[in-house]
């Protein structure tokens, strides 16, 4: 199997404001989002990255993303260290989280023209690209409409078909399927499904059980910053179901019983 | 220039561009205003001073000497003779602006003007009494009237010599040129500071804080645009659009000035100006125009929103005005090269010289220069901004 993303000890700490001490209850100046956390992602395998809210999650993802830096650790994402090379994992991965918006004044048309741009595809390649990624998800009879007056839906469909404007080999999606109704999130699971077919891959990060089980392949379990457990969904559901294996480790690790 | 670069200023362009309710406030708008506003002010302020030129005065007198009765035919002017017992009441009613002019004069005026010699005399020199509202126009323009009437018989009864009497000539050796040039020099450096930077503070918080309030920047950072890209891309292509805001109140003002004045001061007009004064106006304020959006984009930077971003900027503004005002003090623009690497104030200063006339090309050139190195830093330290995980993303 080839190895297409391996994290290395990767460490995150936050300095925290008086307000956030009060809000956390410590003393402590500062907080460790992410603590040495490693784990690696194959070819053609759908990661995902399970943990209660603040668990860390969204802080790794953004530190393979090059959008933060880890502290200590490294990450290196097809050859390319998110330390020493950013510009060049930025080039080979697509990163989506909600936060990530796209500026409401243009059409899908010109974004993708435009990012297109940016990644530095030759333009008989955009213009193919475009008209496959457009017609499979419906954006066509949109592509001249301002994304301001599209449906949420359809903006997370642009959203997705502007990410793979480069042709990414790696994704990451930050909680794919958060504040999305039933029918778009369907949309959004079948399209990595279909990413994942193709032999692309796909680091997800969420705490939605049923996410997991339905496209990972392994799992990587998060807890207050600390890699848990990281197996294949089949070794991990061998006993019980994922849900109930989680919170055994969840107390397990947290010395507590929910 | 690189690819990713042009992508940049390109996007910014269509942004502002395309949306034609932001052309019109941000370009057209404020050059119209400006126009209107002024050509307004202007002909408001005529109407304020002057009045119609067939109105004719009431003015009330006591003990007129025959010397002046000549008043009483003057068709611009009606004179009633009153006595002492009404200069109360006619006192009042200048007050209440219901009548315009009382002029009291001694008795026996004439016996006592040639009776009077002002080198031998121990008593003071007879007086005459002119009670006026000068609130009320037409009282202030009779009470200039009849004053003149007097001087003129001042003069007329021991005229010794006079003082540039030849109305045929011109004495005032100041030409056109010059006086134009000090009116413009004091007014428009001021003037073209603060449109250019309203002009920008109307657009580089938006772009840039407002970029980053709605989310929109990150997506551009996860791309393998370089920081410096991003950061050169917004700072030029925003300044070139400020630069249309600026240039279009700048044309405003250039129109508006000689309606602004009317006909008082008499043949000023920005013909005096040849091509080359604007070119040089120009590179001076886009020199000027790339370090105010420079600054505004830091600010817009660090700024977590818009409104924010604008708070930041209203100190600056005043700065900005403050040393704008400059230019009305002092003896021209300095000639000390050094004073020229002072951000604003060189900018002032250089359009200062050049609506008057004065300006150095080394003094022109180290502004120029320096505005251009003061962006490139400030281009580099937004690209810092922009890589800045604490500032982007909080």
């Amino acid at each position: 199997m080839e190895e297409m993303l391996k994290a290395q000890e990767l460490s995150k700490t936050f300095k925290l404001s008086k307000k956030q001490q009060k809000l956390e209850k410590t003393t402590a100046k500062t907080k460790t989002a992410v603590d040495r956390l490693s784990f690696c992602a194959y070819r053609g395998e759908v990661f995902g990255l399970l943990g209660p809210n603040g668990a860390g999650k969204t802080t790794t993802l953004r530190m393979l993303a090059t959008l933060i830096r880890p502290d200590a650790g490294d990450a290196v994402i097809e050859g390319s260290s998110i330390i020493t090379d950013p510009n060049g994992v930025r080039s080979k991965i697509a990163f989506l989280t909600s936060e990530l918006k796209l500026e409401e004044f243009f059409t899908p048309d010109y974004l993708f023209d435009f990012f297109s741009e940016l990644h530095g595809v030759a333009p008989a390649e955009r213009d193919e690209r475009k008209r496959r990624l457009f017609d499979r998800f419906g954006v066509s009879d949109f592509a001249g409409v301002k994304v301001a007056n599209l449906s949420t839906g359809m903006k997370q469909k642009v959203s997705l078909v502007i990410s793979m404007v480069h042709d990414p080999q790696t994704i990451i999606f930050d909680e794919p399927t958060n504040g999305l109704d039933v029918i778009t999130a369907r949309v959004v699971t079948d399209f990595l499904q279909e990413l994942k077919a193709e032999g692309r891959t796909i680091i997800v990060s969420t705490h939605i059980f049923s996410l997991i089980e339905k496209i990972c392949d392994r799992v990587g379990i998060i807890v207050s910053g600390k890699m848990a457990v990281c197996d294949t969904l089949e070794n991990l559901t061998a006993e019980k179901s994922l849900e109930d294996k989680f919170f055994d480790i969840y107390a397990e690790m947290e010395g507590k019983v929910l | 220039m690189s690819i990713r670069l042009i992508t940049i200023m390109k996007k910014e362009f269509a942004r502002f561009f395309g949306d034609k309710r932001m052309v019109f406030s941000t370009v057209l708008l404020p050059g119209l205003m400006i126009y209107v506003l002024y050509s307004f002010m202007g002909s408001a302020m005529a109407d304020q001073f002057l009045t119609a030129a067939d109105h004719v005065y009431e003015i009330h007198t006591v003990n007129l000497p025959d010397s002046l009765a000549q008043l009483k035919s003057q068709q611009d002017l009606a004179v009633t003779e009153t006595d002492l017992a009404d200069v109360e009441s006619l006192k009042s009613q200048i007050e209440a602006q219901e009548t315009e002019l009382l002029v009291i004069f001694p008795e026996g005026f004439d016996e006592k003007v040639a009776a009077y010699d002002s080198l031998t005399s121990q008593e003071a020199a007879p007086q005459v009494e002119i009670y006026y509202n000068s609130v009320f126009t037409e009282s202030g323009t009779a009470y200039d009237t009849i004053c003149g009437v007097l001087e003129q018989y001042e003069t007329s009864m021991a005229n010794k010599f006079d003082v540039n009497a030849d109305a045929e000539k011109r004495y005032d050796m100041a030409t056109e040129r010059d006086m134009t040039g000090q009116f413009f020099s004091m007014l428009l450096p001021m003037l073209l500071m603060s449109f250019l930077f309203s002009a920008c503070l109307s657009i580089a918080p938006e772009s840039i804080a407002g970029e980053k309030e709605r989310g929109t920047i990150a997506t551009l950072l996860v791309t393998p645009v370089k920081r410096s890209e991003l950061a050169a891309g917004k700072i030029l292509s925003l300044s070139v659009i400020g630069l249309l805001g600026g240039v279009s109140s700048f044309v405003g003002t250039m129109l508006a000035i000689p309606k602004m004045l009317g006909g008082a001061t008499g043949g000023m007009d920005a013909g005096v100006y040849g091509g080359m004064d604007y070119v040089m106006t120009l590179l001076v304020i886009l020199s000027t125009v790339l370090v105010i959006i420079g600054v505004i984009s830091i600010l817009s930077g660090v700024a977590k929103s818009v409104k924010e971003a604008g708070a930041l900027a209203t100190p600056l503004m005043i700065i900005v005005m403050v040393v704008g005002v400059t230019s009305m003090f002092g003896d021209g623009a300095p000639s000390a090269t050094y004073l020229y690497l002072i951000p604003f104030y060189n900018s002032v200063q250089c359009l200062n010289g050049i609506f008057s006339f004065s300006a150095l090309p080394v003094n022109l050139a180290v502004t120029i220069g320096c505005n251009i190195v003061y962006t490139m830093v400030m281009a580099a330290v937004l690209a810092k901004i922009f890589d800045s995980e604490k500032i982007m993303y909080i």
